[in-house]
């Protein structure tokens, strides 16, 4: 399906709007060359799927509603390998329904783009109000070993950009990628400039003969990790199946070192690149004492406790994950080198609280909040 | 359509030459098994109908039916148990030029996937699914399925299984399926026949095919060897035309036999647009 970007930039309207955190997943997606979306309906991520519903079509994109959300990421499965870029949003309860085809997109290395407007669980738990539960169920929520690519944007206008930049990695890596947002930045509105020099990473495709195509193989003029990637009907009629496969598809389930040398790979492609996918931001850190350590919406709240401590001049700096996943082990090493204490404010129980410790020579302490309100200045400078 | 015959067929040879992959084999089937027998209908249909084969696209699910695209020298999706519909709505609406062609067993197709299943029927796309059913969990070892009859014993179903089975073809049907048709695999002709009609036809196409498990099935259930289930096969199901003239004109005898076998044959037809066609039809218009 050929994206005809004027077309798309007409369709959204002008270039400065104040719109909707779930809206600027579709507007983000659109952007970056979405064809396919398939999805549930779920509070707070519904409104993704009826503006999509409105979207696609009018530039020549499918929108299908799917029975459930097992059915929604197996469809945007078999449409990135009908050579769609493709997309779905939910929340806490369809995730968890699709962690299944999650460990089959990073087995098969099939390019898709997952948001995740998080609500607050277990189970229905609060399906109005936010959370950022899914924290730790992103990165491990499937069996097996594997790593995930996930960001967690703070504002609608980076949501949007947080969403390009989503489908550019998920093409670039062959590999699921998410958007992880929560209920308030979903639904909340803000005034956004609809980006348009915007650069694009699309599929890489085998240069070579079908005969000499190794599908799993080793990337030959991109990353090497990565294979290229044909799309069906493209005449290299190419075998994929979630089984421990070799480089060339088929099966070896019972092969230690093919399984071993697979999943390696598969993590690897993302571990190398640690740190040059390694994205964060900072205020006030030069002098500071204690850091504020946030990621998503509750890096909003920690903003607030920032300039209410800096007022009462206290030194306290902000930093702010932009890539949860895969975790910036090496930012938080120096941060933890810098400042006597973090304080890792999160709208969960500590989910990456646990993952700073990992890394921090510092002490660490956790400002959790759950139950869909907000922390408070004060309830965050109490850990201080 | 051109009724295939023995005397049409082209040698197992070149079959294989043209649409096996050799880099699979050997098969993981056992010996008796019928899904040998359902490959090798479904590339004599493929054959027959002249499909491009670098626009052919397999999906499968999970257990030994799902195993087949593995075979073939195609693209193919091999995905997870039950979901083969879901991920084959996807292949299809972003490139409805491809030939979609779903391989599913049983278990996979009405047990863990039955809901992917009726909704995949319901919306009815251009789309060619071999259902397997050998009224078992074969690939797991024999656990019962939503179709082992009553009273068949499963390793999960030590006893005897008490609880009522479904009839795939009846729910394709009930679901909205335009083509529907069911063979056992001792008869090669018809299913070929089924197959290529099932492939013209434009819509869901729903083939199941009636197929031995003698390993994980048979063994259990006194029909070990694969001429008993292939009699089994043959005692208990009646041609459709033969079920309708009996149930018609037939004495109460003659309908009291045929009342509870399994009626074979083409068993539905009707015509409707797709999905995919509807869809991009609304696209047309929203884009023009
Ligand atoms: C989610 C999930 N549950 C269970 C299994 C285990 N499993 C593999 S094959 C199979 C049964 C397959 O039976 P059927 O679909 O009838 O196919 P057959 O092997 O008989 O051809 C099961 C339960 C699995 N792979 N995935």
């Amino acid at each position: 399906m050929k994206v005809d970007m004027e077309r798309i930039k007409k369709v959204l309207g002008p270039k400065k709007q104040f719109i909707h955190g779930d809206h600027a997943l579709c507007y983000g997606a659109l952007l970056a060359g979405c064809t396919f979306y398939g999805g549930y309906p779920i509070t707070p991520a519904s409104e993704v799927f009826e503006m999509m519903a409105r979207l696609m079509p009018k530039v020549g994109g499918v929108c299908i509603q799917m029975e459930d959300e097992i059915a929604s990421m197996a469809a945007i499965i078999g449409a990135s390998w009908a050579g769609a870029k493709s997309f779905t949003a939910t929340s806490g309860p369809g995730f968890s329904l699709m962690q299944e085809n999650f460990g089959y997109a990073s087995m098969t290395e099939t390019p898709v783009v997952i948001a995740n407007v998080q609500r607050s669980g277990p189970s229905t738990g609060q399906p109005t109000l936010s959370a950022q539960g899914d924290m730790m169920q992103v990165r491990y929520g499937s069996h097996g070993d594997y790593e995930i690519i996930a960001l967690a944007p703070n504002t609608i206008q980076e949501t949007i950009e947080h969403t390009i930049k989503a489908f550019n990695l998920a093409e670039e890596y062959r590999t699921p990628v998410h958007v992880m947002i929560d209920g308030d930045i979903g639904h909340m509105r803000e005034m956004v400039t609809i980006p348009h020099d915007i650069e694009l990473v699309e599929r890489k495709k085998p240069k070579v003969p079908p005969e000499e195509y190794v599908p799993f193989g080793p990337g030959l003029y991109g990353k090497k990790k990565v294979p290229e990637f044909a799309v069906f009907g493209t005449g290299y009629k190419t075998y994929v199946t979630g089984l421990t496969h070799n480089e060339h598809g088929f099966p070896a389930t019972d092969d230690q070192e093919v399984h071993d040398k697979l999943v390696r790979r598969l993590c690897e492609k993302i571990t190398d690149d640690r740190e040059k996918l390694t994205d964060y931001e900072t205020r006030e850190m030069d002098d500071a004492e204690v850091a504020l350590l946030s990621y998503g919406m509750a890096s909003r709240s920690a903003l607030g406790a920032l300039n209410q401590a800096r007022k009462e001049g206290k030194k306290v700096g902000y930093f702010r994950l932009k890539t949860v996943w895969p975790f910036p082990e090496k930012a938080i090493e120096e941060l933890s080198r810098q400042v006597d204490k973090i304080v890792v404010v999160e709208m969960n129980l500590g989910q990456i609280y646990h993952k700073v410790r990992e890394y921090s020579h510092c002490e660490v302490v956790l400002s959790g909040k759950i139950g869909g309100e907000h922390h408070s200045p004060n309830e965050i400078l109490a850990e201080v | 359509m051109d009724e295939i015959r023995d005397a049409d067929m082209v040698s197992g040879k070149v079959i294989q030459e043209r649409y096996l992959r050799e880099g699979m084999m050997p098969h993981i089937f056992c010996s008796g098994c019928g899904l040998g027998n359902v490959l090798d209908y479904v590339l004599w249909a493929i054959e027959k109908e002249g499909l491009d084969m670098e626009k052919t696209v397999f999906l499968s699910g999970i257990g030994c039916s799902s195993r087949i695209p593995g075979y073939i020298d195609a693209d193919a999706l091999h995905t997870t148990h039950g979901r083969a519909l879901a991920f084959a709505t996807g292949v299809k609406m972003t490139n409805p030029d491809l030939n979609v062609i779903v391989f599913t067993g049983d278990g996979d197709c009405i047990g863990i996937g039955g809901n992917h299943f009726i909704n995949a029927v319901r919306r009815n796309l251009d789309i060619t699914v071999i259902a397997v059913n050998n009224y078992i969990y074969g690939m797991t070892g024999g656990q019962v399925a939503p179709t082992t009859p009553v009273g068949h014993i499963g390793t999960t179903a030590p006893y005897g299984n008490i609880e009522y089975p479904f009839d795939m073809s009846k729910m394709a049907i009930a679901a909205g399926a335009t083509y529907v048709a069911r063979w056992p695999v001792y008869r090669p002709n018809q299913p070929i026949n089924s197959i290529r009609e099932g492939l013209r036809n434009r819509g869901f196409s729903f083939i199941e095919m009636m197929s031995p498990c003698t390993t994980a099935y048979g063994r259990r259930n006194k029909l070990r060897e694969i001429k008993a289930l292939w009699d089994f096969y043959m005692e208990n199901t009646v041609l459709r035309e033969d079920y309708e003239m009996t149930m018609k004109f037939g004495s109460d005898r003659e309908k009291e036999a045929v009342a509870n076998k399994i009626v074979i044959g083409v068993l539905h037809r009707e015509t409707k647009s797709t999905l995919e066609d509807r869809y991009y039809e609304m696209v047309r218009e929203l884009m023009e």
